[in-house]
């Protein structure tokens, strides 16, 4: 009997692990996240035929091409730092986007474009959006493959470094787009010190009140994953951003149901916000 | 071809790493690490071309003589010297590389930069709480409030209940931006990995 009960426990359990391969409590995020995938393809698709997408300006994004004609103006360079991430970090690969923008806006005033670099891995994905950044603006000549620098892993050895580029050089604008830790400050000031015009985007929240307390204009959070498809105006890339708004809309909405149900004491919105 | 591989492959192994978060069957988790040990496998050789960087960036100014061609020659022997000296002796207690280089010379130097934090605040936080709009005043008054309650005499002998103010506006206030943020945040990182999955994102991989 007892020997009965053990396998049939064992059948039970084996049976249970076969049969639950998918994260029933993580069920909600993929409800979201397929929800996000389905909007990404109707308004890339309605973009594609033609249909405007309207977005709010954003004053950060406008001040970078404003920022590089006044370099220009002043015959100095700019520096654009990709933040301290590796390129496994999605803000990285949403800062080369953006490098390869500022990288056809300088080639376009003529601004020297320096790119420190904290990731060795870094360097070929920073040459190639530089290069075609440059080669967009019908200037591939203008590419100095000198000016894209690895300085150190490290991030306080980084700062150290950039901090040097930025008082031998004086930038007339610095660019930092990416994910930060604490030295952002430390570049930030400097960057201030030597009265160069100050751009951030990131969406390290930690780091964010450094960065809007030192920068003259911020990317923040979802700003910065705009930003490449705002400067290119590209109508596939617009749609994920309307796509964004939308699923963002819903949240709102739902958050704003669900508290109004938790004050009554109905807890039933806020059960589907829960991830394990 | 020179786009379309790389875009497959990102597209192959973003899909899988997007369901290996919604699946947990052995075989899909076994998987999903040995990606993540070839990712960082692959992250390490780029050490080669940080150091080709290094040398070709600075070695040409050296030769050059180019201004301030001096610290470029301290950087690259420097990093020739720690380089040599890691790989003769290796990375054990006691060798020169851990008790010298790293403890009595890249240890300090890191906890300088790091300290230099401490001035940058000040100074960040002095032109931050300069009032000139109705904002900047808000900001202000606020910071104080905290900066006011963190001080043991003032909940001590002028109100008891002064940290409660001070743990509502860190609890409530404080915590509603920051989450809205981090909403926002979270849903444009999910775009911009949709983006780049699908191929809809491909500018940084270069030209055609």
């Amino acid at each position: 009997m007892g020997k009965q009960l053990l396998v049939n426990s064992d059948a039970k359990q084996s049976k249970g692990t076969d049969a639950e391969w998918i994260h029933w409590e993580r069920f909600n995020v993929l409800v979201i996240v397929g929800i996000f995938f389905v909007f990404v393809i109707l308004l890339t698709n309605w973009a594609k035929r033609g249909k405007e997408l309207r977005m709010r300006e954003i004053a950060g994004i406008q001040a970078m091409g404003k920022a590089i004609e006044q370099a220009s103006r002043e015959g100095k360079p700019v520096v654009y730092v990709p933040g301290v991430f590796d390129v496994d970090n999605i803000q990285t690969i949403a800062s080369m986007a953006i490098l390869v923008h500022v990288a056809k806006k300088a080639a376009e005033n003529n601004v020297r474009l320096i790119v420190p670099l904290n990731r060795a891995f870094l360097i070929p994905l920073a040459e190639e959006s530089v290069k075609k950044g440059m080669d967009e603006a019908g200037k591939l000549d203008a590419y100095d493959p000198d000016n894209i620098r690895y300085l150190s892993d490290d991030q306080f050895a980084y700062a150290a470094a950039v901090d040097g580029i930025m008082l031998r050089e004086e930038p007339a604008a610095s660019f930092y787009l990416g994910g930060f830790g604490a030295e952002a400050l430390i570049l930030a000031e400097i960057g201030h010190s030597v009265g160069a015009v100050q751009i951030a985007g990131t969406a390290e929240t930690q780091q964010l009140p450094f960065i809007v307390a030192t920068c003259d204009h911020t990317l923040i959070g979802e700003e910065f994953y705009a930003a490449s498809a705002y400067i290119s105006k590209d109508s596939k890339l617009l749609g994920t951003l309307k796509a964004a708004d939308i699923v963002k809309a819903t949240i709102i909405v739902l958050l704003g149901v669900g508290s109004i149900l938790e004050f009554f004491g109905i807890p039933t919105i806020s059960g589907w916000f829960l991830v394990r | 071809m020179r786009r379309e591989i790389p875009i497959a492959i990102t597209f192959i192994f973003g899909i899988f790493m997007i369901l290996q978060y919604f699946v947990q069957h052995p075989v899909v988790s076994f998987l999903a690490s040995r990606f993540q040990r070839w990712a960082i496998i692959v992250l390490s050789f780029a050490y080669v071309l940080g150091v080709s960087n290094i040398l070709r960036v600075n070695g040409s100014k050296i030769l050059r003589r180019e201004k301030d061609w001096g610290y470029k020659l301290v950087l690259v022997l420097a990093l020739l010297a720690t380089l040599v000296i890691g790989l003769v002796q290796g990375l054990s207690k006691g060798t020169f590389f851990i008790d010298r280089i790293y403890m009595k010379m890249y240890m300090p130097m890191m906890a300088t930069m790091y300290a230099s934090l401490a001035f940058f605040i000040a100074s960040a936080a002095f032109r931050s709480f300069r009032i000139r709009t109705w904002q900047t005043g808000f900001l202000a008054v606020t910071a104080l409030i905290v900066m006011v309650g963190r001080i043991p005499l003032v909940y001590n002998f002028v109100w008891t209940r002064y940290p409660d103010l001070v743990e509502w506006i860190m609890n409530v206030p404080n915590v509603v931006a920051y989450r809205a943020i981090l909403i926002g945040a979270a849903l444009g990182a999910i775009a911009t990995g949709l983006r780049v999955i699908f191929g809809i994102e491909r500018s940084y991989l270069g030209g055609e």
